[in-house]
C-alpha cells in the first residue's frame, strides 16, 4: 500500500487506533504489544477518567522502560478500583502504603534500587489530587527538594471521590461537591487561592513537569516518554475528569477534558528546570460555559436562578490561564511567567 | 566510686571536660560514666555535667547528688547557682579562679573543707596562654589529678590527644599541665604549713 | 571492639555493621547524634552500598523505610517522642505489611507539655502498633540488641524498635564494646527478602483486605509476634556464644530465687533498681528485680515463671495510661492471675525526673512494711503540695494553663535558678 506525507491536527484525539499513521508514530494504546499494566477487570466507574490516564501513563512508561518500572500508589480511587481484594489489575510491581505518603514510599524505593545497583529499574509514583495536593504535599516538596529519581503523576479529578466527593485544594472555584454544596450566599466551592501543583513544582525546579490530559493521548504518552529519558525527579499532572463526582456523562470524559483544555480552564504546558519550554496551543478558544454546562457540579449556575457573575469569573480566571502561558495559538509564542519562556 | 560534677555555662567545655575524664579513667582501666544535664544547647546557659569513676561497672545512671569531687569552670556562677550543694566536708573543690577564695568571698564557707582538698586555679588564664582562647576545661582536668590524684595527668594527656587535632590537643595538654603544677605548688605549699 | 564512647555513636557503630542499605531519617532530640553518625559513614563511604535520606518528617522517614524495605533493602531509622507519633500511622502500615524494618527510639516524654527527656511514654503509646519492642537496659545492651533486631526482624518478617532511654543512655558516655565488621557479619546474613517489588516477578503489595479476610491476616500478625517469643531467647542465645555477653533474653531477673518482692521495670532504671536491691539485701531484705526487654510481644510466661514465688511484686514504669492506670503494671498484673501476689504499680521518671536509690528506697520500704496501696497508682517523688494547691487555684475558677502556673509556684518554692 502506497503511503503517503500525511499531516493530522488532532491524531490520536479522535484516531485511537492511529491506523492512518507511520507505525513509528503510533501510539502505545494502539500497539498490540502494550503492556496493559492495568489490565481489564477493575471496578472503576463507568467513563472513569482516572482508569483511562492511568492506563495511558503506565503503558507509556512500560513501553519507555522496556518494562522495567515499579509503581508507588497512594490511596484513592485508583489505588481502591485496581484491588478489590483478592485480585489486582497491576501487572507490575506495585506498593499502596498511605494516603499521605506516596511521594516519600517512591523516594524509599528509589533509594533502595540505587543502594543495590539497580538503577535500570525505574520508579513511578502516582496519586489523586488529595494524595499530592493535600496531605502528600509535605512529601511531595521533599521528594522534589531531594531530586530522588521519581516520576510522580497526579491523577487530578478535583476532589476526594472515592470517599464520596468531598473538595481538595484542587477543586475549582464554584464547582459543587459533597461539602461544598450549592447552597447559601456563595454557593458550590470557594474562589480561594487555588493550589496548582504543576507551578510549585516549578518552583523546585525540578528537571521535568508537565500537565496533560485524557483528551490528547499523543501528548500524555510523549510526556510520559519523555519523563522517563530523564533521570531526578519529574512529575506530571494529568486531568482526569470523574463522572460520578462532576456530573458529567461517562461517555463524555475525553470531552470533557478537551474542553477544559480548550477553554483555557487547564493550561497544558511542559517546564524544565522551572522554565516553561512548550505549552499546548488552544486553536478555537472555547467559552468556558461550553465546559460547565455539561457538568452537573456547575447546574446551579444555570437552570432556575442563574449566576452569570460567577460564570464571567470563572471566564477571567481562564482568560488568565490563556494570557499567562501564552495559549492561544494565534497570539504571540512567548509567556510572561516567571519561569516562562521567552 | 569517685562522684564529680561540673558547672559551668554552655560554650566552655562542661561537657567535655567530663567526657576527657572519663576517657582518662577509662585509660586507667576504670570504669567510668560521663553525662551532662540537659537543655535547649544555648551559650551562656548554666551547665552540669557529670562523671563517675569506679573500678566496677556502673549500672546509676541517676544525676550526682552528692559529689565528692566539685569542678568550677565559671565563677560567675558562685552566689548565683547552689554550687555546693550535696558536696561533703571530706570532698574535693577545685574553683576555676585567679582570685583567692578569700577575695571570692568563699573563706568562710571553705573552712568546712579540708585545706588540701579545695584550691582555685586561673585556669582561663593558662588556657589564654596555651591555647589562644578562655577554654578552661582541660586546664581543670589538669587540676584536678594534681588535686585528688584520682586519674595521672598523663591520662589525662592521653585523652585530650585523642581527642583534639595534633595542634590543638598539645596546646591543651601543655594548659592541663601547667595547671596540675600550679595547683601541685598550691596543695604542696599547704602540706609545709 | 572496647572503647570509651556516647551511647549514641556506639549504636550507629553498631547499626552501621549490621549494613542498612537504606537509611531515612528526620532528627529529634535526642537522637540526633545517632543519625549524624550514620550520616557521616554514608557520606566518607565507610558505610557502602548505602542510601541516606534526609527527608522532611518523620513521617515521610518511616514512609520511605516502607518503600525501600519492599524493594529489599535492609531498611533503619531513628526517632523520638513526637517524631514517632508523627509516624503513627506508617508504623502500623510497615507492621501490617510484615516489612522488617529496624528502628531505635530514643525514649522520651509526649508533650503536652512540650518536654525533651526521657521517659517511655512515646514507644508506649505506640505498643499496639505491631512493632516487636525491645528495652534496652544500658549502651552495651542497646548495641548488641540493635544486631539481634534485624535479625529477629528478617526472621519474622516484622518491623522492630529497640528503645534505649533518651540522654540518660543516649548521650552518656560509657565504656562499650561495639561488635568488629567481621563478626557482625558473621551473625547477620544478608538481607533475604520475602515479599521484594521486582519487575522479573511483579506482584501487588498493599491492596485493600475486606471484611471476609482481614481478621485473618491480623491473626497472623498476632501469630508472628508470638512466634517472636521463641525467637527472641534463641536469637540472644545465638548472640551470647558469638560474642560473649548475655543480657538475658526476654526478661532478666536479678535475685528472684528467694525473694519475696520483686521489683518489675524496663531499661535504664534497672541499674538504679538493681543497686537499691543490693542495698537492700544487705539489710535482710529478700528483694529482687526483674527486667523486661521484650514487651511487644508481651512475655506472659516469663513474667509469671520469674514472678509466681514472691509475694509482693512492685512495677516500676515510666509512663501510664491517663485516666485508667499503669501500661506495664496491667500488664504484669495480666500475667499473674489467680496467683496470690499483691501488685503495686509506681510511676516514677516522667519527663526526666530522675530515679533516684533513695526514693526507690523508700516507695520499696513502704511495700515491705504494707504502707503502699496495692490498687492505686503512686507517682514518685510527686509534689503533692503543689498539685494540691493547683487543683485548690482550679476550683477557684483561676484561668490559665497548668503547667505555667506550677512552674511558677515549683519556681517560687526553689528560690534563684536551678543547681
Amino acid at each position: 500500500m502506497a503511503e503517503q506525507d500525511v499531516k493530522f491536527y488532532q491524531v490520536g484525539t479522535f484516531v485511537a487506533g492511529n491506523r492512518l499513521l507511520d507505525i513509528d508514530q503510533r501510539t502505545v494504546q494502539a500497539r498490540v504489544d502494550r503492556s496493559n499494566a492495568i489490565t481489564s477487570g477493575h471496578r472503576a466507574c463507568q467513563g472513569c477518567g482516572e482508569a483511562l490516564g492511568a492506563r495511558f501513563v503506565l503503558d507509556a512508561a512500560m513501553r519507555a522502560t522496556g518494562g522495567n518500572l515499579v509503581a508507588a500508589n497512594s490511596t484513592g480511587c485508583l489505588e481502591v478500583f485496581t484491588t478489590p481484594y483478592p485480585e489486582s489489575s497491576w501487572q507490575l510491581p506495585w506498593l499502596h502504603s498511605l494516603f499521605g505518603n506516596g511521594p516519600a514510599v517512591a523516594s524509599g524505593i528509589a533509594a533502595a534500587l540505587r543502594a543495590k545497583g539497580r538503577e535500570d529499574t525505574r520508579v513511578i509514583g502516582q496519586a489523586g489530587d488529595g494524595g499530592t495536593v493535600d496531605i502528600g504535599f509535605g512529601c511531595l516538596s521533599g521528594m522534589f527538594e531531594r531530586n530522588d529519581d521519581v516520576l510522580f503523576v497526579c491523577y487530578d479529578n478535583e476532589g476526594y471521590m472515592n470517599t464520596g466527593v468531598q473538595r481538595s485544594a484542587a477543586t475549582p472555584p464554584a464547582a459543587v461537591t459533597a461539602n461544598t454544596r450549592a447552597i447559601g450566599p456563595a454557593p458550590g466551592n470557594a474562589f480561594g487561592q487555588g493550589k496548582f501543583v504543576p507551578l510549585i513544582a516549578m518552583a523546585h525546579e525540578i528537571p521535568y513537569v508537565a500537565t496533560a490530559t485524557v483528551a490528547e493521548l499523543h501528548d500524555l504518552e510523549t510526556k510520559v516518554e519523555k519523563a522517563m529519558s530523564m533521570r531526578g525527579a519529574r512529575y506530571l499532572h494529568v486531568l482526569v475528569p470523574c463522572p460520578l463526582g462532576w456530573k458529567s456523562a461517562s461517555k463524555d470524559t475525553v470531552r470533557v477534558a478537551r474542553l477544559a483544555k480548550e477553554t483555557g480552564i487547564f493550561p497544558v504546558f511542559e517546564a524544565e528546570h522551572g522554565e516553561v519550554t512548550s505549552v499546548s496551543k488552544i486553536r478555537r478558544q472555547v467559552p468556558v460555559e461550553e465546559y460547565l454546562r455539561i457538568q452537573g457540579r456547575y447546574a446551579h449556575l444555570f437552570g432556575d436562578h442563574p449566576r452569570p457573575d460567577i460564570v464571567a469569573r470563572i471566564q477571567a480566571r481562564a482568560d488568565r490561564n490563556i494570557e499567562r502561558f501564552g495559549l492561544r495559538s494565534d497570539g504571540p509564542e512567548t509567556s510572561d511567567l516567571p519561569g516562562g519562556a521567552s | 566510686m569517685l562522684e564529680v560534677r561540673i558547672h559551668g555555662r554552655g560554650g566552655q567545655g562542661v561537657v567535655t571536660a567530663a567526657e576527657l575524664l572519663s576517657v582518662a579513667a577509662f585509660g586507667e582501666g576504670c570504669y567510668s560514666q560521663a553525662f551532662p544535664t540537659f537543655g535547649s544547647e544555648r551559650t551562656g546557659a548554666p551547665v552540669i555535667s557529670f562523671c563517675r569513676i569506679d573500678d566496677q561497672p556502673i549500672e546509676i545512671h541517676e544525676p550526682i547528688t552528692e559529689p565528692d569531687v566539685l569542678i568550677v569552670q565559671d565563677p560567675t556562677l558562685l552566689h548565683q547557682v547552689r554550687l555546693f550543694e550535696g558536696v561533703g566536708d571530706d570532698g574535693y573543690v577545685l574553683i576555676n579562679s585567679s582570685r583567692t577564695l578569700e577575695e571570692l568571698g568563699l573563706a568562710e564557707y571553705a573552712t568546712r573543707f579540708r585545706p588540701d582538698r579545695i584550691a582555685t586555679v586561673a585556669a582561663t588564664e593558662v588556657a589564654r596562654r596555651r591555647l589562644g582562647r578562655p577554654l578552661p576545661n582541660a586546664a581543670l582536668l589538669g587540676g584536678f589529678a594534681a588535686l585528688t590524684g584520682a586519674v595521672s595527668v598523663d591520662s589525662i594527656a592521653s585523652a585530650i590527644r585523642a581527642r583534639f587535632t595534633p595542634s590543638v590537643g598539645e596546646a591543651n595538654e601543655q594548659a592541663a599541665r601547667d595547671a596540675f603544677a600550679l595547683v601541685s605548688d598550691t596543695i604542696g605549699g599547704l602540706s609545709h604549713a | 571492639m572496647l572503647s570509651q564512647i556516647e551511647g549514641s555513636l556506639a549504636v550507629a557503630r553498631a547499626v552501621a555493621g549490621c549494613r542498612p542499605e537504606v537509611i531515612a531519617a528526620y532528627p529529634i532530640s535526642p537522637q540526633t547524634h545517632i543519625v549524624e553518625a550514620l550520616s557521616d559513614v554514608v557520606r566518607t563511604g565507610e558505610l557502602t552500598p548505602c542510601e541516606y535520606l534526609m527527608v522532611e518528617s518523620e513521617f515521610a522517614a518511616m514512609s520511605a523505610c516502607i518503600g525501600a524495605s519492599a524493594t529489599g533493602a535492609r531498611t533503619y531509622t531513628a526517632t523520638a517522642s513526637q517524631g514517632l507519633l508523627f509516624m503513627a500511622e506508617a508504623l502500623f502500615n510497615a507492621s501490617g505489611l510484615g516489612l522488617p524494618i529496624v528502628m531505635t527510639v530514643a525514649n522520651r516524654a509526649i508533650g503536652a507539655p512540650i518536654n525533651i527527656w526521657n521517659d517511655h511514654s512515646d514507644a508506649m503509646s505506640m505498643r499496639d502498633s505491631g512493632w516487636v519492642q525491645l528495652y534496652a537496659e544500658s549502651n552495651q545492651h542497646a548495641v548488641d540488641l540493635h544486631l539481634q533486631a534485624f535479625r529477629l526482624a528478617e526472621r519474622v518478617s516484622l518491623p522492630v524498635m529497640v528503645c534505649m532511654d533518651g540522654f540518660v543512655l543516649t548521650h552518656a558516655v560509657e565504656q562499650i564494646d561495639v561488635p568488629d565488621q567481621s563478626d557482625v557479619d558473621a551473625f547477620l546474613p544478608p538481607f533475604d527478602a520475602r515479599q521484594e517489588l521486582d519487575p522479573a516477578n511483579p506482584m501487588t503489595i498493599g491492596s485493600m483486605v475486606g471484611p471476609e479476610a482481614f481478621t485473618e491476616v491480623k491473626y497472623l500478625m498476632h501469630a508472628k509476634q508470638m512466634e517472636a517469643l521463641d525467637e527472641i531467647p534463641a536469637i540472644a542465645e545465638e548472640f551470647a556464644q558469638s560474642f560473649g555477653r548475655d543480657h538475658g533474653g526476654l526478661v532478666s531477673p536479678y535475685r528472684t530465687d528467694d525473694a519475696e518482692i520483686v521489683v518489675v521495670a524496663l531499661g535504664s532504671v534497672l541499674g538504679t533498681v538493681r543497686a537499691t536491691v543490693d542495698a537492700l539485701r544487705d539489710e535482710g531484705v529478700a528483694i529482687g528485680a526483674l527486667g523486661i526487654t521484650c514487651f511487644r510481644p508481651w512475655p506472659a510466661d516469663e513474667v509469671r515463671d520469674a514472678l509466681a514465688r514472691a509475694r509482693q511484686v512492685v512495677v516500676v514504669e515510666r509512663a501510664f495510661a491517663v485516666g485508667a492506670g499503669g501500661i506495664v503494671g496491667q500488664n504484669t498484673r495480666l500475667a499473674l492471675a489467680h496467683l496470690p501476689i499483691t501488685l503495686y504499680n509506681v510511676v516514677a521518671g516522667l519527663g526526666g525526673r530522675p530515679v533516684t536509690r533513695a526514693a526507690l528506697r523508700a516507695v520499696l520500704v513502704d511495700a515491705v512494711e504494707h504502707q503502699l496501696q496495692p490498687n492505686q497508682l503512686h507517682f514518685l517523688d510527686l509534689h503533692e503540695d503543689v498539685v494540691r494547691q493547683e487543683l485548690e487555684r482550679l476550683r477557684s475558677g483561676a484561668r490559665g494553663p497548668h503547667a505555667e502556673s506550677i512552674v511558677r509556684v515549683l519556681g517560687a518554692a526553689a528560690g534563684s535558678s536551678p543547681s
